[in-house]
């Protein structure tokens, strides 16, 4: 473990794991924050050490968001419990069309987690969130007893700022809207299914976890006609656009043989019998963009280097309201429901 | 990939079709037999390429369909055992038992692995000793031999922390059982193109004689597919009836003959339940004598079960093809992917879930169409 | 039931005294059990079901059914009869 940027290591060293004191609120938590995360993250804020950080807001309006992440394993193909950390709060506040400043951290860490993976954990946040440009400005810290946290969870939360005028949700899809994916679906969840217990496979395939408000800022340069963003994290594209459908009461239809796929998660998806428009994506986004624009977004994405493979893979329709209807490779049709429970692999 | 790619192509599957419907002059229903056929016309549309005379009838070979309620009941019970870690194919999870699913039971504290391969489950057995893995070992004829060799394997090792709860079902019986149904409309059958590869098809010509009924084994893919129903219509049409085979790349005759060694020596044929379906004679596996050791059922005591099967459910009927799921009362309503009665809402290649999902689809095309005057 | 998926053979050994190997499915591997298929080659292609081999793939067959197909709308063409020629 790299240590070099860090201001004095040493107290860390101490304790090559996390004890139930680190906690506690009293030096050990002090230590922590001191030689871990102030290092880490780096900014005057935070250094204040307050009990809340006030922070120079623009006017106007802001968004909010917040998510927990639980992922298992912690280190998995192409990134980390940290990356998802910073980028999915990060993420989630982009689909509004806002730009992320701000992210508060609280970590539940279990009581033996490794001092030398808590740094690795909290090093990749601060490598995400300086990619991203936001700050992690206030946070938190609690140790739970021996076999309960899983190594570590995380919470963050999050605010941006919303452009003047902008209005993008689940609700504003409308017919004659078509519906662009900025890039391959499903890398995330089999990177992820590669390295767990049982279900393992060799593969190239690496979590596509990555931070999407540059991507969406300059998309918004380009249209301000941009109708719902949405990163197809748990149940995929699949659930999304479901769940975009129900909202916004109108239908999708959309053509398969445009998503998509890379091949190694093609076939890994074929070896466990799972259908690539159910698994989740860290690094993504569902933009649904009204008809005449659609080109011109298109377009634009294709230079990000985050939506250089983006597609145009169907469009909204006011048949079949409520409803995600595919037309599949041969030619035939099939209803995609939304997912119920987790998707496993089958053998029938 | 390989060899599947290939057999995927939409051009070819429209000019499949185009070649069916040039040959159908009357209405045919034929079922095709395994849970994967089934997956992959839903999943590609394929009934939608068919001429309107050509039904196919959702056959029962789906293992999440037709296991037991007692013996879904049962591995529920040993599952909540306190230090029993029970591993099993994902598409178990969900199955309702009399009064819960496994996922109830991970929920209340049961320690229930999903594997990939058996042998993951023997794996599992070696890395911890201190717990009791048990195997729920389900599937056609296709999967048996992975099962058999899972327990041979545990058995070679010595491990005493390992054993497997069978519930095989045999193909041929329940083919016999749906022509010998009453209520039965099938017409020819579409064989599963793996249960084949492992057991050949030299079960077949007896039961094409009795019966009169074409088979054609088939295989998966799209093109798989409507070849399998075109070489069927093709029979059907001239009134023949004989034992076909178009998954020639992988299905011979006599099938994988030392995966039916292994088959002699570690299963025996038993009597076996079919849900919603009943009791077919002689159409189930169970570990033989020389395996009773890892038999789950002789090794755990689980008493008490009360199964109650939902009298409201009627996925026998829907097995057989007598009844459309959109004709159950409870369709819908009490019954629904959600909250499913039966195993046929279960599995997304059941035949309720298929419908429950598609039929909306059409019922709200059918809607928006313009009225004529 | 069967789900079971085409890949190719690229490493033969033993693991208990069990026929085991390596299969590529396009671009990812897998340890597969290839105790059934006691014939079979590296290089060659397996269907493949709960990380079994069931049988080799008959490539030529494979090869022949797929000529077939391509026959298919071939034929057709050939012997299609427009409709003012129909007696």
């Amino acid at each position: 473990m790299e240590f070099t940027n860090w201001s004095c290591p040493l107290p860390l060293l101490d304790y090559p794991n996390i004890v139930i004191g680190h906690g506690g609120g009293g030096k050990l938590s002090a230590e922590l924050i001191e030689h871990l995360f102030l290092p880490a993250f780096r900014n005057d804020v935070l250094e204040n050490l307050g009990d809340s950080s006030v922070l120079n807001v623009p006017a106007g309006r802001l968004a909010f968001s917040t998510d927990s992440f639980v992922v298992k394993p912690l280190f998995f193909p192409g990134g980390s419990i940290g990356d998802l950390a910073v980028n999915g709060t990060v993420n989630d506040l982009a689909m509004s069309g806002a730009r992320p400043l701000f992210l508060s951290a609280g970590f539940i860490i279990e009581e033996g987690f490794s001092m030398s993976s808590l740094a690795q954990v909290v090093q990749r946040m601060a490598q995400a969130a300086e990619k991203a440009g936001v700050l992690v400005v206030t946070g938190d810290t609690k140790v739970v007893e021996k076999g309960h946290g899983d190594g570590c969870y995380i919470n963050t939360a999050g605010i941006g700022v919303m452009p003047d005028g902008l209005h993008i949700g689940p609700t504003r899809a409308q017919p004659g809207d078509a519906v662009i994916v900025s890039g391959s679906i499903g890398d995330h969840g089999m990177a992820i299914m590669s390295v767990r217990e049982s279900l393992e496979f060799e593969t190239t395939i690496e979590s596509d976890c990555a931070a999407l408000n540059t991507l969406v800022d300059a998309m918004l340069g380009v249209s301000r006609d941009i109708h719902v963003l949405r990163d197809p994290t748990r149940g995929g594209v699949a659930s999304s656009l479901n769940e975009i459908a129900g909202q916004s009461r109108v239908g999708i239809m959309i053509d398969e043989t445009k998503i998509p796929v890379k091949s190694d998660v093609h076939s890994a998806c074929e070896l466990l019998g799972l259908d690539p428009i159910y698994v989740a994506n860290e690094g993504k986004l569902i933009a649904i963009v009204a008809g005449h624009a659609a080109d011109a977004v298109l377009a634009c994405m294709r230079t990000h280097p985050l939506g250089v493979e983006a597609a145009i893979i169907g469009t909204v329709t006011a048949k079949h309201p409520g409803m995600l209807v595919a037309k599949t490779g041969i030619g035939g049709t099939r209803v995609i429901p939304m997912q119920i429970g987790e998707q496993l692999p089958r053998i029938c | 990939m390989k060899y599947m790619n290939e057999f995927r192509d939409g051009a070819t599957a429209q000019r499949l079709a185009q070649e069916i419907r040039q040959i159908t002059t009357r209405p045919w229903a034929i079922m095709e037999v395994c849970g994967g056929q089934t997956h992959s016309i839903i999943r590609n549309g394929i009934d939608q390429l068919l001429p309107e005379e050509i039904e196919l009838i959702h056959g029962p070979g789906c293992p999440v369909c037709v296991t037991p309620l007692e013996l879904i009941d049962k591995a529920l019970a040993i599952a909540s055992l306190p230090g029993v870690m029970f591993c099993s194919f994902g598409d178990m999870l969900r199955v309702p038992g009399s009064t819960k699913d496994l996922f109830k039971v991970k929920s209340e504290g049961g320690d229930i692995r999903v594997v990939y391969s058996p042998l993951d489950a023997v794996t599992l057995a070696q890395k911890n000793p201190e717990k009791q893995v048990v195997f729920f070992g389900i599937g056609f004829e296709t999967t048996a031999p992975a099962n058999a060799m899972a327990v041979h394997l545990a058995k070679k090792l010595g491990l005493r922390n390992f054993s497997m709860l069978v519930s095989h079902v045999l193909v041929p019986p329940a083919l016999e059982a749906i022509m010998t149904s009453p209520i039965s409309r099938v017409q020819a059958f579409l064989a599963a193109g793996h249960v084949c590869s492992v057991m050949g098809y030299w079960q077949y010509p007896p039961i094409v004689e009795r019966f009169h009924v074409p088979i054609v084994i088939t295989g998966f893919e799209p093109l798989d597919v409507l070849q399998g129903i075109r070489q069927t219509v093709v029979q059907l049409e001239a009134g023949e009836a004989s034992v076909e085979n178009a998954y020639a790349r992988v299905c011979s005759f006599e099938g994988n003959k030392t995966a039916q060694k292994m088959l002699e020596e570690v299963f025996e044929v038993t009597d076996r339940a079919w849900r919603g379906v009943g009791t077919i004679p002689k159409s189930g596996w169970r570990l033989s004598p020389a395996y009773r050791d890892f038999d789950a059922e002789y090794r755990f005591e689980v008493s008490g079960i009360e199964t109650k099967e939902s009298p409201l459910c009627r996925a026998g009927e829907v097995l057989q093809g007598a009844l459309k799921p959109n004709q159950c009362e409870a369709f819908g309503k009490q019954c629904t992917p959600r909250n499913p009665l039966g195993a046929t809402m279960v599995s997304a290649e059941g035949a309720c879930a298929a419908y429950y999902n598609y039929g909306r689809f059409v019922t709200l095309e059918k809607a928006q169409q313009p009225v004529h005057a | 039931m069967c789900l079971a998926i085409p890949g190719q053979v690229t490493e033969i050994h033993e693991d208990n005294g069990i026929m085991m190997g390596k299969v590529n499915f396009g671009g990812i591997t897998k340890n597969v059990c290839l105790a059934y298929v006691p014939e079979i080659a590296v290089g060659d292609y397996t269907i493949v079901h709960v990380g079994f081999a069931l049988n080799r793939i008959d490539e030529e067959s494979a090869r022949a059914t797929l000529k077939m197909f391509e026959e298919l709308g071939v034929l057709n063409e050939e012997l299609e009869v427009p409709d003012e020629v129909h007696e």
